[in-house]
């Protein structure tokens, strides 16, 4: 059995214990711990955002001390050392390939076999004398808590779905009160994830813009310079118009936008967004051309919307696959159409300009 | 706090009434409170906000609790549908939206 490593940055010294000097860590949060939690919600390089798994000391905890489990993302973890400080406790932490609770118990990593794993490897029935572990309650979908205690003897009690409500968890005689156990999804959460949202479609827009300002060179009427001039810049900021409704606005408005379908939402701010930028190009609407124009951007923006507010069910809250199954049967045909008949249109208008 | 729902009658969840024993096990791991428990009997109160994630009838021990359980993300559909490995699908972290914490996170798994 290894213990996990004592050269991790958050650790602050070790512990003797009845399974050897087990590494104690800080209860708090340096710069370079909020560093990383910055880039990993960017995207850079979170694959390697990890933390040894294992037993670790939080405090000065003793052989009566609770034992808190997560997972070895770092994130999870640095969360759950800093709502826990001030008090004694045991972490034990899983190995979940560095992903969150709530996405490894999704995916059984979390999960019954790993955690009887690593009790057994922690050798944490000799460093504590009660028969206890607290884990996070959006480990649910992973473990099985009956399994658990068949397996290694301890009993798995659901601690609140947020880290920050441990200590009250605790003071409450380890009792959740109904609002601990329900899992929101307000505006900070929603706040958080548009970066997720918006980064991995960067790409998409940027292959979409680049094949749009092309064709407006080529199929045009005039030469190709000025036939981008004319009419493929405007595609910036339209297409922009739908990465932003699709991305940014969709979560942030998200309880306020009309329909319970996810694409329903898109497709209502994408039409809003279409409006304002085909309205706010002067005169736009002058000729068949520019109405035509104006027409296909009525297609075009709420159909990438839509798709892109689709894509926002996996990282909220509470979407079932069942439901989503059910939106996709008629949203992605009606983006792919639209998107096409948006496509269409807005060929036809280079030819009629 | 408004309370967000998505579609109605979709989801796969049933409970057995005939195997529940009552334990509460649900009431517990359930993030949605879709159950409720009056006088022992426990039944579902609140359908339409499962999200299917499956922890009810993962922690009965009864057997009592069914679900086709997934993760609702459309990028995974997509991604079984084009047939790719790795089905890469977002789902938000056991987030805490504490204002000195750093918000949540979510991995892309
Ligand atoms: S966990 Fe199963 S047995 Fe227990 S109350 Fe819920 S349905 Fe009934
Ligand atoms: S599947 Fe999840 S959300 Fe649905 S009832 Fe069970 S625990 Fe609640």
């Amino acid at each position: 059995m290894s213990l996990p490593s004592l050269e991790q940055p958050f650790v602050v010294g070790s512990i003797p214990s009845g399974a050897g000097n087990l590494p104690r860590v800080s209860d708090s949060m340096t710069w370079a711990d909020r560093l990383g939690a910055y880039k990993a919600r960017w995207g850079i390089g979170r694959m390697h955002y990890t933390v040894d798994p294992g037993l670790y000391a939080l405090g000065e905890p003793d052989a009566e001390a609770p034992v808190l489990v997560t997972a070895n993302y770092k994130m999870s973890f640095d969360l759950l050392r800093v709502a826990f400080s001030g008090r004694d406790a045991w972490i034990l932490v899983l190995d979940t390939a560095g992903i969150n609770v709530w996405c490894a118990a999704g995916k059984g990593t979390f999960g019954t076999e790993e955690l009887a794993r690593r009790v057994e490897s922690s050798e944490l029935a000799k460093v504590v004398t009660h028969r206890k572990l607290i884990l996070p309650q959006l480990a649910g979908p992973g473990v099985e808590a009956h399994r658990v205690k068949k397996l290694t003897g301890f009993e798995v009690i659901y601690g609140p779905i947020r880290a920050l409500d441990l200590p009250a968890f605790q003071d409450n005689g380890w009792k959740a009160t109904p609002k601990m156990r329900l899992k929101a999804f307000p505006v900070r959460e929603r706040l958080a994830l548009i970066p997720m949202e918006l980064v991995p479609a960067l790409k998409g827009t940027a292959v979409v813009l680049f094949v749009l300002v092309l064709l407006s060179g080529l199929l045009g009427p005039g030469g190709f310079w000025k036939n981008i001039l004319d009419h493929g810049l405007f595609t910036i900021p339209a297409i922009l118009a739908a990465l932003l409704t699709g991305t940014v606005l969709t979560p942030l408005l998200l309880p306020w936008l009309p329909g319970r379908a996810f694409s329903t939402k898109g497709l209502v701010i994408g039409l809003i967004g279409a409006a304002i930028i085909v309205i706010s190009r002067e005169g736009s609407l002058a000729s068949w051309a520019g109405r035509l124009e104006g027409l296909a951007w009525f297609f075009l923006i709420p159909a990438i919307t839509a798709y892109l507010a689709m894509n926002f069910t996996g990282s909220s809250t509470y979407t079932s696959l069942s439901g989503v199954r059910k939106e996709m049967r008629w949203a992605v045909p009606v983006e792919i159409g639209a998107g096409l008949a948006g496509l269409g249109l807005w060929v036809s208008s280079l030819f009629l300009a | 706090m408004e309370r967000l729902i998505y579609l109605k009658d979709v989801v796969s969840l049933d409970l057995d009434a005939e195997k529940c024993v009552g334990c509460g096990m649900c009431l517990l791991v359930c993030p949605h409170e879709v159950f409720y428990k009056n006088n022992g009997s426990v039944g579902i109160q609140n359908r339409d906000a499962c999200m299917e994630c499956g922890a009810c009838a993962k922690n009965c021990a009864a057997e009592a609790i069914s679900v086709n359980s997934g993760v609702g993300c459309a990028a995974a559909v997509i991604n079984a549908a084009l047939g790719r490995q790795n089905a890469s699908c977002c789902c938000i972290d056991d987030s805490q939206d504490s204002p000195s914490a750093q918000p949540g996170g979510s991995t892309c798994c």
